[in-house]
């Protein structure tokens, strides 16, 4: 069953309240539920926080297992202790547990793909990495659907950045 | 819609490139964050204190708490913790919080694109001198996956006295979680809200571009002020009496009360508030402002001088409502 309140994580706190004299059932998901202010589950945020992305680290299966004992090369960070601490280790771990992070930045967040601000001074070849990444899908999805004259533009379009970077 | 909206903040979450997060840092290297982000607020020019929280008394650390200059948790371990705060405490910087940074700007009133344009322009200045952690594809590193992306958690508090006595409050704390974004009472929990303060701000942090964030806690705002002001009318029109009683008496009350715990002068100051939102009051909302953080424990603890056992923090407390609300002739 899935929560009532945001209809995407399955409901795991089950209230029956009695309001105005009719009874009434609510299905929630723990996180609904403690910010619906229906049940106190745990006082502190932080904590439930931790908690929920322990359990979006633990969902994983067998496979999972292994990573726990994982260790980040960079700064010796175990996979497992995200489990307990709902923080990393260093910027790197993002890159060494990408497999394990991008399901959950997938739940958390519904996309992996950063929209946003980019950093001022070195932003001008992340902005063209970005546009060149655009035009490669345009083209691909251009070319897929047999639109010729657009694929050509596109490919113009891509040569002449790609020039431009040297 | 300063008769809704109390205050906007805008938080930027950052971390230095090639440093580990504050948690997993050596003393050593906890404390070359500081001395690299003290030396780029330098680069700022004047009107900036930079303080390493170690240094400050605990019932000044508190203070800051309450001020939401730092977090509780950095009250807790100040060892390697750090504030750089603008004078005018509208712009500030945790250091070494969760990530190396939380840069902060506040405003009183609906300032959601103000104060993130004033965060994302400070922003702009740290990474003259800084390196922050950044890929093009998850774009700014934080230690919790949660603030990965833009960094940036907006947020507005809502004083909602209308809608928490006419009941309406429940189906907003329903609703908000399923547009993205999270409610919280800003004392206390769900509707047992202390003081009726919300503090409503965004979850998502990747995938969208700040200006979208702003712009939906905008339309938010918007429509919980107009749902606010609804349920006023309706107070208005259907009880007015009553309504006049309770802000009457809740001013009857502090300006005479000799003991206030906090969570009754939060209430009482809140059907003040309510009653100066209405029109029914004559006190100057900044007053009810200054009085909502003045009567906070640190606060007191700090003007009396020393730490304060239970009885006498309430005296205190009731003390300094009534002599602010005689010094403004009400």
């Amino acid at each position: 069953m899935q929560c009532q309140s945001c209809g995407i994580r399955p409901a795991t706190v089950h209230l029956t309240r009695i309001v105005d004299g009719q009874v009434e059932q609510a299905h929630l998901c723990a996180q609904c539920a403690q910010e619906s202010g229906e049940i106190a589950m745990l006082a502190d945020p932080a904590a439930l926080l931790q908690s929920l992305l322990a359990n979006f680290a633990g969902a994983g299966g067998p496979e999972l297992q292994t990573t726990q004992q994982t260790v980040c090369p960079t700064c010796g960070f175990r996979f497992g202790e995200f489990r307990t601490t709902g923080r990393l280790g260093c910027p790197d771990c993002y890159e060494h547990f990408r497999a394990e992070l991008e399901p959950m930045l997938r739940r958390l967040h519904g996309t992996t793909e950063h929209r946003g601000k980019l950093p001022r001074r070195r932003g001008g070849a992340f902005e063209r990495d970005r546009r060149l990444g655009a035009l490669r899908k345009d083209l691909q999805q251009a070319v897929a659907r047999e639109e010729y004259e657009e694929a050509a533009r596109l490919r113009d379009e891509l040569r002449r950045l790609e020039a431009e970077g040297g | 819609m300063a008769d809704v909206v109390v205050s906007s903040r805008a938080r930027l979450a950052r971390n230095l490139d090639g440093v580990a997060f504050p948690d997993r840092l050596t003393s050593e290297l906890a404390d070359g964050v500081l001395r690299r982000v003290h030396s780029a607020v330098d680069a700022f020019g004047g009107g900036w204190s930079f303080v390493r929280l170690a240094e400050l008394e605990p019932v000044d650390r508190q203070v800051l708490v309450e001020k939401h200059l730092i977090s509780p948790q950095q009250m807790q371990e100040p060892q390697r913790a750090a504030l750089a705060v603008r004078d005018d405490e509208g712009l500030s910087l945790m250091v070494n919080e969760e990530d190396h940074l939380r840069l902060q700007a506040f405003q009183p009133g609906l300032s959601v694109r103000e104060t993130l344009a004033e965060a994302l322009a400070a922003d702009d200045r740290l990474e003259e001198t800084l390196d922050f952690s950044f890929t093009p594809e998850l774009g700014y590193l934080t230690a919790c996956p949660t603030n990965v992306g833009t960094g940036l958690r907006l947020s507005v508090m809502l004083h909602l006295g209308g809608l928490v006595r006419t009941r309406g409050i429940a189906q907003l704390l329903q609703v908000l979680p399923k547009l993205g974004l999270a409610v919280r009472g800003l004392y206390g929990e769900g509707t047992e809200a202390a003081g009726d303060l919300f503090q409503v701000s965004n979850q998502i942090t990747l995938g969208q571009a700040e200006e979208e964030v702003a712009a939906s806690i905008e339309r938010a705002a918007q429509q919980i002020i107009d749902q606010e002001r609804a349920a006023r009318r309706m107070l208005k029109d259907q009880a007015l009496a009553q309504t006049r009683d309770r802000v009457h008496r809740a001013l009857g009350v502090l300006r005479y009360a000799q003991l206030l715990s906090g969570q009754e002068a939060m209430q009482l100051l809140s059907e003040v508030r309510l009653g100066v939102e209405m029109g029914l009051l004559q006190v100057s909302p900044e007053v009810v402002n200054e009085l909502l953080v003045m009567t906070l424990p640190g606060f007191l603890a700090r003007t009396m001088g020393h730490e304060l056992q239970a009885l006498e923090e309430r005296g205190a407390r009731a003390r300094t409502i009534r002599e602010r609300l005689q010094k403004e002739g009400v």
